[in-house]
């Protein structure tokens, strides 16, 4: 009989250090995010202070100057090369992804690994000639050429990931529209893409995330007409030295609309994908 | 409603290097109800799916209500489909599962409205028409799918082993209730199946299949008495007929010590085909129980299913093989508790109804 309490007791106690390791994990992860936040709601002085003030007089100052400083077109920026990249990217990835899971073909895995290697190069190694092509064409400064090369960098991600949502959507249900009189078009209309809206959803979170973080591509090609969030947050930094209150309310702006886009794409996320279809 | 005819029609699979489905000729008529049958890998999906228009026929042709169907997409052939898995749409509600197919071909909503409402009244689903069928259970769902092909009333209804997912007792109910629907709407029906009960008891003809190729078509009884070769009498029937290949003696085959006598035409048949082999088939009915006169046997396991019981016994005698060349293992049926034990020997002896003989090498009925 004491067998059952004993590990009873054991498994609890597992589960209590598990518990604690992910709350202090959780907190390590969240705190300088925390951090960020407070810091940019406190005067300059404040921020500097040593040993760190958690509790302070808080102060809009920081938001207010760094609204004044022209963030916003950088802002605007960040958004138009976002928003029309990831719109992009699922016009072309969603039925590339579809013809890849449904209707495999021979080279169907060669044309994958093709896709997934364009990511395999480091961006760095092609910044050069990128640079000169873009020069070139006269984009420079100019947010179409963001635009282009956050579709053509997020792609491959985006064919992979819907892949996966379509290669679980049974071949079945596109039999039955058929056999119920739907073209090809209706069926996926009304039956595969509401099946794997949360797929969508993910995928275009990803893709929003990674446009919008993205650095390098923007500090080499643009300067200011074009000026994307990342690059603007640098310019914070500057030769007078770190103004830390500042840099961190502009971080925390710039960092709102992807925790919104999560936000709102997590009510997608949860739902199942194909319950109930089969069995 | 239609008549369907399969003229030699084949199919291959691609980098297969045999026929799924080998020159298949069935001549369905107008309002049967015709099941297809046969072991994994026979080709009964694949001749379904072809009628279906889900896979392509690459040889010859199958013709429903007299049209061609060769080149003729699903959409446009009027069948009506039940799936293994159901295949509903998880994100519509019954209701729209079963109207789709109407709403695709343009039907009022009201009418689609009036239409729904019937089929889910014949099919008791009426109070689950507003939910989503991941909230219904398995018969539910099932009963979702027939719902989604009655209510079209289209020309052919093809099923491809609709029952597989449920549990024994509804699978023997919503067999039942599939049959008397059929029959109810006269709709010519097409249904693939591996379990020969269902075959036996829902066609009104069935058509066993092997390796892609048809064996027989006909009634269930005819399947049950005439089997035209060896597979089939072995597929058909539950627990399935014994078949032993035994040595031909004077007057009869010779198992162990006895002999089983057989008729004088059938002895001299046998003689003008130089056979000194055959293999012979005895339902497990025909098969009685004594201790004593018949052929010897050891009891091996004993099934009592209270109103019946199966004894499975294997006889010791080496010259009598099996059809797969090893020992034979025979069941006998006892009307009875079984009268032996486990491990005893017992005597069998072969009780009324004919003896099927068959031919040693190629199977087939002499």
């Amino acid at each position: 009989m004491s067998t059952p309490v004993m590990h009873k007791k054991k498994k609890f106690g597992t589960g209590t250090i598990w518990t604690v390791l992910a709350w202090i994990l959780g907190l390590g992860f969240f705190f300088p995010v925390l951090w960020m936040v407070l810091t940019g709601f406190k005067q300059e002085a404040d921020a500097y202070s040593d040993p760190p003030k958690l509790f302070f007089t808080p102060t809009l100052d920081q938001y207010r100057a760094v609204l004044s400083s022209g963030i916003g077109t950088a802002l605007m920026n960040s958004a138009f090369a976002t928003i029309v990249s990831t719109i992009l990217v699922l016009l072309l990835g969603i039925p590339a992804a579809f013809a890849l899971s449904l209707r495999p073909v021979k080279k169907t895995k060669d044309v994958l690994f093709f896709f997934i290697s364009t990511k395999m190069l480091p961006v760095v190694a092609v910044i050069v000639p990128l640079y000169v092509i873009v020069g070139d064409i006269g984009l420079l400064d100019n947010i179409w050429a963001l635009i282009v090369l956050y579709t053509a960098m997020n792609l491959p991600i985006a064919v992979w990931m819907m892949r996966s949502f379509f290669l679980e959507v049974p071949s079945e249900l596109l039999e039955a529209a058929s056999m119920d009189g739907a073209s090809l078009w209706t069926s996926v209309r009304e039956v595969i893409l509401p099946l794997v809206s949360p797929g969508i959803a993910a995928t275009a979170l990803i893709c929003t995330i990674f446009s919008w973080n993205e650095f390098f591509f923007a500090v080499n090609l643009t300067a200011v007409q074009a000026q994307t969030i990342p690059v603007a947050l640098v310019g914070f930094i500057t030769g007078e030295g770190l103004y830390w209150a500042r840099l961190s309310a502009a971080a925390t702006l710039a960092a709102l609309p992807v925790v919104l886009a999560g936000w709102i794409a997590q009510n997608k996320l949860v739902r199942g994908l194909s319950f109930g279809a089969i069995k | 409603m239609a008549a369907i005819t399969y003229k030699k029609a084949s199919c291959v699979y691609e980098g297969a290097d045999k026929l799924a489905v080998d020159s298949l000729d069935l001549d369905i008529q107008d309002g049967e109800f015709v099941v297809l049958v046969g072991p994994s890998g026979s080709g009964k999906s694949t001749a379904l799916r072809m009628l279906a228009g889900l896979e392509d026929i690459d040889g010859g042709a199958i013709e429903i209500g007299g049209k061609n169907m060769v080149g003729v997409p699903s959409k446009d052939r009027d069948i009506a489909m039940v799936f293994q898995n159901y295949a509903l749409y998880p994100n519509k509600t019954v209701g729209e599962n079963m109207g789709f197919a109407l709403k695709m071909r343009g039907v009022s909503t009201e009418e689609r409205k009036k239409k729904v409402a019937q089929a889910a009244e014949i099919l008791d689903l009426t109070e689950f028409l507003d939910r989503k069928p991941g909230k219904l259970s398995g018969g539910q769902r099932q009963r979702v799918a027939m719902g989604r092909a009655i209510v079209r009333e289209p020309q052919v209804f093809c099923m491809d082993e609709p029952l597989s997912n449920l549990d024994a007792k509804l699978r023997v109910q919503t067999r039942t209730q599939i049959a008397a629907l059929q029959r109810r709407l006269g709709t010519t029906t097409v249904y693939v199946t591996h379990d020969q009960v269902e075959a036996m008891t829902m066609g009104d003809r069935v058509a066993v299949l092997r390796g892609g190729k048809l064996q027989q078509f006909a009634s269930p009884t005819e399947l049950y008495d005439n089997p035209v070769n060896a597979f089939v009498a072995g597929f058909i029937g539950s627990p399935a007929m014994n078949l032993m290949t035994v040595p031909i003696g004077s007057g009869g085959v010779q198992i162990g010590d006895a002999t089983l006598p057989l008729e004088r035409e059938v002895m001299t048949k046998l003689a003008s085909a130089g056979l000194d082999t055959v293999t012979i088939g005895l339902r497990p009915e025909q098969l009685g129980i004594e201790h004593g006169a018949g052929f010897a046997a050891q009891v091996d396991l004993i099934e009592e299913l209270g109103s019946e019981s199966y004894v499975y016994a294997h006889l010791d005698d080496p010259k009598v093989k099996g059809l797969d060349g090893g020992p034979v293992a025979l069941v006998a049926r006892s009307a009875v508790r079984a009268p032996a034990k486990i491990g005893e020997s017992i005597s069998l002896t072969k009780l009324d109804g004919p003896v099927h003989l068959f031919h040693p090498e190629s199977g087939d009925r002499i």
